[in-house]
């Protein structure tokens, strides 16, 4: 037996899945979180039935990935009931779903979601009448709390047992016979219900299935062109957005039959979007947002760290002084655990509070809203508001920022911003900038080099967005209401996100120190170092510090840490002037993601891309590099 | 008129879009379709998105993709809100 949980984006679907799944499902207050659809196992009246949880969509017959999704899950699987989640508080939007549901023919009931929602907004629901009207199972739910939910599973189990599919409703008569010429030629091969809703799905001119219909039946394909081309005739535009209109149409009538309008109670959080997206003050709690959560993130961070690495140091070193030190076996062992430890140094103090906030702010609904306040900027970058996301992740660590260009809809858009967040500096080229030049050469430098790495990104950005050939498609996203989300939600979200880190990311990071334990055993280092001498000799650095930037790539605090190593210093201002040190600085921010980074890359945007976005941060860093050494020389 | 021309507070129904049959899709399975009517809530600054509200639904939309989506102010009998 399989459950289908479908529903409109921010209605609640995931949150449902999580409540009866054990949190297996990602939820997000921004459209398009689950973009594949997630099995689990539920017990339901002492029956265990797979429930699949499936992407957020608004209709069935667009041509976004997630609405292809669906639509190939509900053709293809066999499901046995649908559960279709409704966000009360947007009835007539939902129910247009809903509609085009009841074309499948299979039982379905509907989930009334966000009742106190819709309750805040002065709406009454007759759901009785809404029972009696689409002739479907009308529950009322409140997921966030848990209410309701079980009812819904209960009703379902029925409904898919007596397996009666809903009467769809009738459309124009135009249309309907359209319908019933199509649906003629597959009666013999499908049954009624069956047949209708294939029709529909040929009219609106779903290839895939034309394509496999057509090869069964071969009289079929003139139908159905001329019942399009009727239409088009008619109507003046295709059956597809004929019959969106026609949903659309149907479902404002219904929610005009089983609405009462209230009054409206404007609540704090109407008023919220007053201050928070006004052109002056929307720009400073931005700020003020940004700064408080930057904040808590590197104070969390830095504060665990110390600790945490020095545990790691002691354990390396006692495992190597059992092992024998000295010994090759001991020496790998120790960069094993380096590896280790350098994944836990990211993961733990940087990456988990950054993505527990960052999917707080989501789930607060804030990310769209900042969407909307940034698309000019980003427009200038050659990206839309969206694109915001990864940028700010990147502060963090460019792994998870790669992997949220998921969320731009085109290629050259998620390409784009891709290879601008990795130019983006994260925690551990924040180490570089701090240790160096923040130290040694003072704070307002430090912050110098920030905006510095400001200006490329956007003149990259610009530069880039000229040679691509499109633009971006532009800003389109619903502003959801403000939630208070729960932090099971919040916290099941960070994991999910921080397992992909530790699957994609951390074995990488373990065998890069590997080989840096190889290559110290067996002094590969003046190899090294005249492999990067012309790049070193270039930027006026001593030929030295070739090693720690071939190392950076593996993990990119490593720079820092092996600089040490190589100049054979303790205070670097023995052996690096000033301009030197700001040189290596921009240089270390900008070249070559670290592996992990890369790794993402080429899950993201394929091998070539990421071989492309590789090269370019070089060429990049080589010239911020110049231009740093060039205006450091004016300084000094 | 133009999306993107709308002041802020005024009430439009939506006439037609200017752009690509991915724009169209996009617009119309977010409630916004011909005859649908939309009430520009407010705007960011410097060339920014639009924010209207369909059927209840908030949406921002980019000011490249609101000067494709042409409209005419609508008339205001019945304001319930």
């Amino acid at each position: 037996m399989r459950f289908a949980l479908i529903g409109q984006p921010n209605c609640g679907k995931s949150t449902v899945f999580n409540q009866v799944a054990g949190y297996k499902s990602e939820t997000g207050n921004f459209s398009g979180t689950s973009l594949a659809y997630i099995e689990s196992k539920v017990r339901v009246l002492s029956e265990i039935v797979d429930l699949v949880d499936l992407p957020g969509t608004y209709s069935l017959s667009g041509s976004n990935p997630a609405e292809r999704e669906v639509l190939h899950y509900l053709t293809y699987h066999s499901v046995d009931v649908i559960i279709n989640v409704l966000d009360s508080s947007q009835l007539t939007a939902g129910l247009s779903l809903t509609l085009e549901l009841m074309t499948l023919g299979k039982p379905i009931i509907v989930a009334l979601n966000m009742l106190d929602e819709a309750a805040r907004l002065g709406m009454r629901i007759d759901g009785e009448q809404l029972q009696d009207i689409l002739g479907v199972n009308v529950l009322p739910m409140i997921a966030s709390r848990g209410r309701g939910i079980r009812a819904v599973f209960t009703t379902a189990m029925m409904a898919a047992r007596e397996d009666s599919p809903p009467k769809r409703k009738k459309y124009e008569d135009k249309i309907e016979n359209a319908i019933e010429k199509i649906a003629g030629e597959l009666i013999g091969e499908k049954t009624q219900i069956e047949s209708e809703y294939l029709a529909i799905k040929l009219l609106e001119g779903n290839a895939l299935l034309l394509e496999r219909l057509y090869e069964e039946i071969a009289e079929l394909s003139p139908v159905v062109e001329s019942a399009q081309k009727a239409i088009l005739e008619s109507e003046g535009q295709p059956t597809v957005w004929v019959l969106n209109a026609e949903h659309h149409k149907m479902a404002a009538q219904i929610s005009n039959d089983v609405v009462t309008q209230g009054k409206r109670r404007v609540s704090r959080r109407d008023s919220l979007d007053n201050i928070l997206l006004d052109p002056i003050w929307g720009y400073i709690s931005l700020g003020v947002i940004l700064w408080v959560f930057f904040q808590v993130v590197y104070g969390v961070g830095s504060l665990i760290e110390g600790p945490l690495l020095e545990l790691f140091d002691n354990l390396a070193l006692e495992l190597a002084s059992k092992i024998g030190v000295g010994t090759f076996f001991a020496e790998a062992v120790t960069g094993i655990i380096q590896g280790i430890a350098g994944g836990v140094a990211i993961v733990l103090p940087y990456l988990l509070p950054f993505l527990l906030g960052l999917g707080f702010l989501e789930d607060v609904g804030y990310l769209p809203r900042l969407a909307f306040l940034v698309d000019a900027l980003m427009n200038r970058l050659g990206l839309h508001g969206k694109a915001i996301v990864p940028f700010i992740l990147g502060y963090g660590c460019n792994v998870p920022a790669v992997m949220s260009t998921r969320l731009l809809e085109s290629k050259r858009d998620r390409f784009l911003a891709a290879t601008l967040a990795t130019l983006v500096p994260c925690a551990a080229r924040l180490s570089i900038v701090f240790g160096l030049v923040a130290f040694y050469l003072g704070p307002q430098l430090a912050l110098g080099i920030y905006l510095f790495n400001l200006l490329v990104i956007a003149l990259t950005g610009r530069l880039l967005s000229s040679l691509l050939p499109e633009g971006t498609p532009g800003l389109i996203v619903e502003i959801p209401v403000y939630r208070l989300p729960t932090w099971r939600t919040v916290m099941h979200k960070a994991w999910f996100r921080i397992r992909e880190f530790i699957v994609d990311a951390w074995p990488l990071l373990i065998l890069g120190s590997l080989i840096l334990a190889v290559f110290d055993r067996f002094d590969l280092t003046s190899i090294v170092n005249s492999f990067v001498r012309p790049v070193t000799w270039v930027l006026g650095l001593p030929s030295a510090v070739g090693v720690p930037l071939i190392f950076g790539i593996f993990r990119k605090e490593l720079s820092l840490i092996m600089l040490r190593q190589a100049l054979g210093v303790y205070d670097f201002s023995e052996a690096l002037t000033a301009v030197q040190m700001i040189t290596f600085t921009v240089f270390a921010v900008f070249y070559i993601p670290c592996l992990a980074t890369l790794a993402a890359l080429r899950r993201e945007l394929g091998k070539r891309n990421m071989f492309i976005i590789a090269l370019l941060t070089v060429i990049i860093a080589l010239i911020a590099a110049l231009l740093a050494r060039a205006g450091a020389m004016l300084i000094y | 008129m133009q999306l993107s021309n709308v002041e802020n507070g005024k009430s439009v129904r939506i006439l037609y879009f200017h752009g690509g049959i991915w724009l169209e899709d996009k617009l119309r399975q977010l409630g916004l379709l011909p005859g649908s009517s939309a009430r520009k809530l407010r705007q960011a600054p410097w060339g920014g998105p639009i924010m209207v509200e369909v059927d209840g639904r908030t949406i921002a939309i980019g000011k490249g993709i609101a000067s494709k989506i042409y409209v005419e102010e609508e008339r205001r009998e019945c304001d319930s809100r």
